[in-house]
């Protein structure tokens, strides 16, 4: 177990590894409750997150998700987000734990000039995901939902093994899985059910361990690591979730279009190592001995059998063409520039 | 969780089996626990002083990386080389296959290894691991 942001989460059940691998190869069941829900309804609720956020959320259609930012003014990355919208009025806004006081605030004072109410909801749901190439055939047979039918980032209201959830084709894994989110009183019947019915298929339970290791192959920032308040999405290679050409203005319209005409001053790679240490948060990046970034996550890649690394390098340091190293507690280790993702899963 | 009564134990979560003037060093399921699955053990080379208390190597798991401290004074005469194909047996078996360095240490007055005065029983170190949660 491990504090994290106020809640106590399990770091792992037993091997992070193993967990990590049956998320890959079958099927892992993650208990996500910590996460912020901040339900945005009415008429205006549309408007409302297409001013508040850097997406175009009024032209979600009901039953789609979409992952999102919310910047300062200043362009600055508060959280990164998904939008469901559950309905024609009704968005449900999924916050990192950490930040969801922050979201809720902006939320509510950046809808207050349209017909919206924002709530913060946290209290009400619990988050069970169940993520890996098994998600789908196992959860089939507890539910009514037409699965088959149900698109990525795609999601319904359903019954799981006789529980109401807002069931949800999402994740953090780079696999195909669900997100279900359910009352905080089902929340055990639910996860005692998925597990019971996964277990023959090879699931187990997966901590936040595994959870990073995942996210990591497959190329997915995490706030605070790859993501904060001092980059817009444009440096982490994101800027694609800013929609200048949606209808009215956003928050942070002005800096987020001047960013986005400029060259950016450092860009988000991925970096592979032929070294038994990691690289970790926060050593540093040289390109031909010269400092030239930071590494922002690594980890063991269980997949690749060889540590990764995301880090943002200098827009100067021309790393195309330079040998990179890591330093890692005073040694010099070679570094390979390597495409994001490093894992993704075969369609 | 096993505290095998045997060995002698650090706050550093090191054990310490004794034949003799060599001690044997590895660390305690508890530690291997709390680090998560080993994915590389650094070791001292073989003829190092090493001294109690100070760093002499690091364990790197896949979440963290931790300073391996060496639990007593002396000359590293052996190092477990199989930990460099499977680092992972310091999970799986820390008090046995997971062994990490072996030390010549000195003699004391009665010619029995002289240990630092501050190493734990299993049962010390029991009551160390139930006050750390």
């Amino acid at each position: 177990m491990t504090s994290f942001a106020g809640w106590q989460m399990p770091l792992r059940y037993g091997s992070e590894t193993a967990e990590h691998q049956a998320v890959r190869h079958a099927a892992g069941l993650f208990d996500l409750s910590h996460m912020g829900e901040i339900m945005v309804s009415g008429p205006g609720a549309g408007q409302a997150l297409d001013y508040a956020l850097t997406g175009f959320l009024s032209g979600l259609r009901p039953g789609r998700a979409r992952y999102t930012m919310i910047c300062a003014a200043d362009g600055g990355v508060l959280d990164d987000l998904v939008v469901y919208r559950q309905g024609e009025q009704e968005f449900l806004v999924i916050a990192n734990a950490a930040n969801t006081a922050v979201v809720f605030g902006e939320l509510l004072s950046r809808a207050a000039g349209f017909d919206a109410a924002v709530t913060d909801a946290t209290d009400d749901y619990a988050l069970i995901a169940i993520q890996g190439p098994a998600a789908a055939s196992i959860l089939a047979p507890l539910t009514e939902l037409d699965l088959d039918a149900m698109k990525y980032y795609a999601g319904a209201f359903g019954d799981v093994a006789g529980v109401p959830a807002w069931v949800a084709r999402t994740g953090y894994t780079g696999e195909d899985g669900f997100e279900l989110y359910c009352r905080p009183a089902d929340a055990m019947r639910l996860w005692e059910a998925l597990a019971a019915a996964g277990g023959p298929a090879g699931l187990v339970p997966a901590g936040l361990a595994a959870r990073d290791t995942l996210r990591l192959e497959a190329g997915m920032p995490l706030y605070g690591n790859e993501l904060g308040p001092d980059m817009t999405p444009f440096e982490a290679g994101l800027g694609r979730v800013v929609k200048f050409d949606k209808p009215g203005d956003f928050v942070g319209r002005p800096a987020l279009l001047a960013r986005s005409l400029a060259s950016p001053d450092r860009e988000l790679v991925g970096l592979t190592l032929q070294s038994r240490r990691v690289a970790r948060h926060g050593y540093p990046v040289f390109a031909d001995g010269i400092p030239a970034g930071t590494v922002t996550s690594g980890a063991p890649s269980p997949t690749l059998g060889q540590p990764i690394a995301m880090a943002y390098l200098t827009s100067d340091a021309d790393a195309r063409d330079a040998v990179l190293t890591v330093g890692i507690r005073g040694e010099v280790v070679p570094a390979q520039l390597t495409d994001l993702p490093f894992y993704s899963r075969s369609r | 969780m096993s505290i095998p009564a045997e060995l002698r134990y650090t706050t550093e979560h090191e054990w310490v089996s004794v034949e003799g003037t060599l001690a044997s060093v590895g660390i305690t399921e508890y530690a291997a626990q709390q680090l998560g699955d080993v994915v590389y053990v650094s070791l001292p080379s073989v003829g190092t002083a090493v001294t109690a208390g100070e760093p002499c190597g690091e364990v790197e798991s896949v979440k963290s990386v931790s300073d391996l401290y060496s639990p007593v004074d002396g000359e590293v005469t052996e190092v477990n080389t199989e930990l460099e194909d499977d680092p992972s047996l310091v999970n799986a078996e820390p008090y046995t296959a997971g062994w990490m360095f072996r030390v010549r240490v000195a003699q004391d007055g009665n010619g029995d290894a002289a240990l630092p005065p501050d190493m734990l029983s299993a049962a010390e170190y029991e009551e160390l691991t139930k006050s750390a949660g």
